[in-house]
C-alpha cells in the first residue's frame, strides 16, 4: 500500500526541482567559490544567486544572508553571537522555543549572562505585552519563535519587532517552521535576525540561512578561512546553499498554495478527527495558526502508541517534536499551555505538506476510529490490572 | 496474510536471535523495544536496556529491515516493579524485580500493545518453551532446552491468555547455538556480552533505589539476635539482608552464622547456625497454575525457591484462597519470603507463587 506522509513539519520531502538543480554541484560545478579561476568563478556565481533567492523569498538584500548548516546553526548563530557580545547581559525568549532555541539560550546562562522565558498563553501564543514587560536596561536580545513547531500557532512578531526595533534591542525570529508556508517580509517586520531552514519547505538537510540586517555586527560563532564576510567561515556547501535557493524559487512562485489548498484539508482532518473520538481536541485552535498544521489531543490514549498504530497502517505522523531517544517526556510546549502531562502525552502531530492529497486524509479518518477505541480499551485493562496488583512484591 | 508477531527486543543476543529466527520464518516481524529508566546514568555494559542497548536493538531490526519502536514505560516500571521493589526490601522480603517487570510490563502493557497494533503473537528472547499441542486445552510451559540458561522461572506467573500469544523462538536452543546463528547471520550484537544485574540498579547499588523511592526509610539501626533472642550486635537497615545470607553481618561468633529471619516490626535480623536455616516447608500465595484449571488439592512437584536453585523435591497442598503449603523432602536452606517459588513436574512448569513464609 502507498504510504501516507503526514510529518512535514519534521522535514519534507525534497521537491524533484531541487534535486534538479543541486545534481550539476555534485558533478562540473565542484570547484570551491573562493577559487580565483573560471571552475571557482562559475560556483560563486551560482552560490550569489542562491543567495539572492532565499533573500528574495524574505524580502532582504542578498548580503543580508548567510548560509549555515541548519536551523540549529542559525539559531546559535543568532542567538550566541548577538549576547556573548555582552557576557552579563540578559535575554528574553520564551518557553515554548524550539530546542535549538532553549539550549543555546541555557548555554549562556551558563556562560554567565541571565535569561527570562516568558510563557505562552492557555491558547500557545505569546503575550506581547509580557515579552515587552520582560525586558530590562541589560537586556542585549528579545527572541521569540515566528510560529511554534508542535501547535503551529503564530506568535506576535510584529509588535515585539517594532518594539524592539523602538528600544534599539536586538530581535530575533526563529521562522524555520514559518518560512515557505507563510509570508514572511523583513522590509514590513522590522526584525534584526531571522533563521531559516531549507527542509521545511522542500529543500535539502544540512543547509539553512541566517537573515542578519545590514549594520548588524555578531560575533562569529565559527573561526577559519573568513567566508561570508567573516560571519561563518568554512567553504560553502554549495549543492545545498543551490537546492535551498530552488526551494525559495519554488516557494516564492505559488505564494497561495498553502492558505488556499492545504488549509481546507488541514480543516477537513481536524474536524474529522474532532468527531471521531469523544473528547479529541485541537491544541491551540483558538490562536492564528499555520496552515499545514494539527495539533490534537486524545484522551486516554498515548500519543507515541498512536503513531505507531498509524505508521503499521502506512500512515506517518508524529506525537510532537522529532525525538531520537525514545524518552517521551511531556512537551514543553503543551505542558506551557497548561495542559497536564497526560493529556499532552495523549497529542499527536499531524502536518500536511503541499503534497498532500484529498484522498490521504480520507484513508486517516478512516482508520482512525478503530485505532482509537483499541488504545483506549487497552488504557483501562491496564490501570485495572495495577490496581489489583499493585500490592504485591 | 502472514502473521504479525512483535518481538520484545532489549539489544542483547537472544531476543536479537529470537526476532531474527522469526523474520527468517517470513513472518511479518515489529520490533519493540521497552525503555524503563532514563539515560542519564553512566553506561554500563553488564546493565540490560541501557542507551547502548537501545541503539542495539535498533541496528539489528536496521540489519533485518523489520518496523521498530521506543515505547517508553518508564512510568509503568516505576510504580510496578521498582516501588514494589523497594518497598519490598524495607518489610524484610526479598524481592524478584524481573517476575514483577515479566507480568506487569512485559506481558501487561506491552503484550496489550502489541495486540493493539494487530499482533496475534508477542515473542521474547527466554530460553522457555511454549507448548500449544498438548493434551488439553491448556496451553502449557516447559523449561528451556539449555538448562544451563532456563529462563522458565521468571514466567510461572503468567496467564492461560498471555501464554497463547506467546512465542519463545530460542527456547529450544542452546545459548551456543543462538550465539552461532547470531555470527552466521550477522547480527550487530553477535560479539556482545552477556547483561547480569538488574537493569535498573546502578553503581549505587539497590540501596540507592530504596533512597530514591522512600527517602530516608532506609538505614534505620537495629539489632542482630539469635534465635533465642540474645543481643548479637546491631545493624544499619533490615534492607541489607536477605534469609540465606552469611556475609556483611558484622559480628563476630565461633561458628559463622547466617540470616534465618527479618522481623520488621520490630526491626530485627534473627541470625542462626546453619543448620538453623534449613526450612521443612513454607507457604506461598498469589499462586498461578498454568497446568491446572482446577487447583490441585496436592500434588508431587519439584520446587525451586529461588532461580538459581536446583529444585527439591515437595509435596504441594492447597490453602485458603491463592494460598498454598509446600513441604519438602529434605529441609530447604534459605527460602526468602518475597521470591517465587515455582512448581515442575520434569520439565513442564506447573505454576508457582510468591513465598510469604517458612515453616
Amino acid at each position: 500500500m502507498k504510504r501516507i506522509y503526514l510529518d512535514n513539519n519534521a522535514t519534507t520531502p525534497q521537491a524533484p526541482e531541487v534535486t534538479e538543480a543541486m545534481r550539476p554541484f555534485f558533478e562540473e560545478h565542484f570547484a570551491n567559490p573562493a577559487s580565483t579561476h573560471r571552475e571557482g568563478q562559475k560556483v560563486r556565481h551560482r552560490l550569489e544567486a542562491a543567495r539572492a533567492r532565499v533573500a528574495e523569498l524574505i524580502e532582504a538584500s542578498p548580503e543580508e544572508i548567510v548560509f549555515t548548516s541548519g536551523g540549529t546553526e542559525s539559531i546559535n548563530l543568532a542567538i550566541l553571537g548577538a549576547a556573548r557580545k555582552r557576557p552579563d547581559g540578559h535575554i528574553v525568549t520564551t518557553a515554548i522555543e524550539h530546542a535549538a532555541g532553549l539550549e543555546a539560550v541555557r548555554r549562556f546562562e551558563e556562560e554567565g549572562g541571565t535569561a527570562t522565558y516568558v510563557r505562552s498563553r492557555s491558547s500557545g501564543d505569546i503575550d506581547p505585552q509580557a515579552v515587552i514587560d520582560a525586558i530590562r536596561p541589560d537586556t542585549v536580545l528579545v527572541s521569540v519563535m515566528h510560529s511554534n513547531n508542535e501547535t503551529g500557532v503564530l506568535q506576535p512578531i510584529e509588535p515585539l519587532a517594532r518594539e524592539c526595533n523602538r528600544r534599539t534591542i536586538l530581535f530575533h525570529t526563529d521562522a524555520a517552521q514559518s518560512c515557505g508556508k507563510i509570508s514572511i517580509s523583513v522590509r514590513e517586520t522590522p526584525v534584526d535576525l531571522v533563521s531559516l531552514a531549507a527542509h521545511k519547505f522542500y529543500g535539502p538537510k544540512g543547509v539553512g540561512a541566517l537573515y542578519i540586517r545590514k549594520g548588524i555586527d555578531l560575533l562569529p560563532q565559527m573561526f577559519g578561512g573568513g567566508q561570508q564576510g567573516s560571519r561563518r567561515s568554512g567553504t560553502e556547501a554549495t549543492a545545498l546553499a543551490v537546492g535551498m535557493g530552488r526551494a525559495c524559487e519554488l516557494a516564492r512562485s505559488a505564494p497561495g498554495s498553502y492558505l488556499e489548498r492545504i488549509a481546507p484539508l488541514r480543516d477537513r482532518l481536524e474536524r474529522g478527527l474532532v468527531a471521531a473520538y469523544p473528547g479529541a481536541t485541537v491544541n491551540g485552535s483558538n490562536a492564528l495558526r499555520l496552515p499545514n498544521t494539527s495539533s490534537v489531543r486524545f484522551p486516554g490514549i498515548r500519543g507515541e502508541e498512536m503513531v505507531i498504530s498509524l505508521d503499521l497502517q502506512g500512515i506517518a505522523v508524529s506525537p510532537g517534536a522529532a525525538c531520537s531517544s525514545g524518552a517521551h517526556r511531556p512537551s514543553h510546549v503543551l505542558i506551557g499551555m497548561g495542559l497536564g502531562a497526560d493529556l499532552a502525552r495523549s497529542s499527536v502531530r499531524f502536518s500536511l505538506g503541499l503534497y498532500s492529497l484529498p484522498e490521504e486524509i480520507d484513508r486517516v479518518l478512516q482508520v482512525i476510529p478503530e485505532i482509537t477505541a483499541g488504545l483506549r480499551g487497552m488504557g483501562n485493562r491496564m490501570s485495572t490490572a495495577a490496581g489489583k496488583e499493585g500490592d504485591r512484591a | 496474510m502472514t502473521a504479525r508477531v512483535a518481538v520484545a527486543m532489549s539489544g542483547g543476543v537472544d531476543s536479537s536471535v529470537a526476532a531474527a529466527i522469526l523474520k527468517r520464518k517470513g513472518l511479518d516481524v515489529v520490533g519493540l523495544t521497552m525503555r524503563l529508566w532514563g539515560s542519564s546514568r553512566p553506561e554500563n555494559s553488564k546493565r540490560c536496556c541501557g542507551d547502548r542497548d537501545l541503539a542495539d536493538a535498533r541496528a539489528v531490526a536496521g540489519h533485518l529491515d523489520i518496523p521498530f519502536y521506543v515505547l517508553d514505560f518508564q512510568e509503568e516500571f516505576q510504580r510496578e516493579v521498582v516501588r514494589p521493589f523497594a518497598l519490598a526490601y524495607l518489610q524484610g522480603r526479598t524481592p524478584s524485580p524481573c517476575i514483577l517487570c515479566n507480568r506487569e510490563v512485559k506481558f501487561g502493557r506491552l503484550q496489550s500493545l502489541a495486540e493493539q497494533l494487530g499482533a496475534t503473537f508477542l515473542a521474547t528472547g527466554h530460553y522457555a518453551r511454549v507448548d500449544r499441542e498438548g493434551e488439553g486445552e491448556r496451553v502449557r510451559l516447559r523449561r528451556g532446552i539449555d538448562s544451563g540458561k532456563d529462563q522458565s522461572y521468571f514466567l510461572f506467573n503468567l496467564d492461560q491468555r498471555q501464554l497463547r500469544s506467546l512465542m519463545l523462538p530460542i527456547g529450544d536452543r542452546t545459548k551456543a547455538e543462538v550465539r552461532r546463528l547470531a555470527e552466521e547471520w550477522e547480527l550487530p550484537v553477535a560479539a556482545k556480552e552477556e547483561s547480569q544485574d538488574l537493569c535498573f540498579v546502578s553503581e549505587g547499588g539497590y540501596r540507592a533505589v530504596i533512597d530514591q523511592v522512600v527517602p530516608g526509610a532506609g538505614g534505620k539501626c537495629g539489632e542482630i539476635v539469635d534465635s533465642g533472642g540474645r543481643v548479637l550486635g546491631t545493624h544499619d537497615g533490615i534492607e541489607r539482608f536477605t534469609v540465606g545470607q552469611r556475609r556483611g553481618l558484622g559480628i563476630s561468633t565461633e561458628e559463622p552464622m547466617y540470616v534465618i529471619s527479618l522481623q520488621p516490626e520490630r526491626n530485627r535480623v534473627v541470625v542462626g547456625l546453619r543448620r538453623e536455616t534449613r526450612r521443612s516447608g513454607l507457604v506461598a500465595e498469589g499462586v498461578n497454575w498454568i497446568s491446572f484449571s482446577r487447583p490441585p488439592d496436592s500434588i508431587e512437584v519439584t520446587a525451586k525457591i529461588r532461580s538459581r536453585h536446583p529444585g527439591a523435591a515437595a509435596r504441594v497442598r492447597g490453602g485458603e484462597g491463592d494460598r498454598v503449603h509446600v513441604e519438602f523432602r529434605e529441609p530447604q536452606t534459605g527460602i526468602a519470603p518475597g521470591q517465587a517459588v515455582v512448581f515442575y513436574d520434569g520439565e513442564e512448569v506447573l505454576g508457582g507463587g510468591w513465598i510469604r513464609s517458612s515453616c
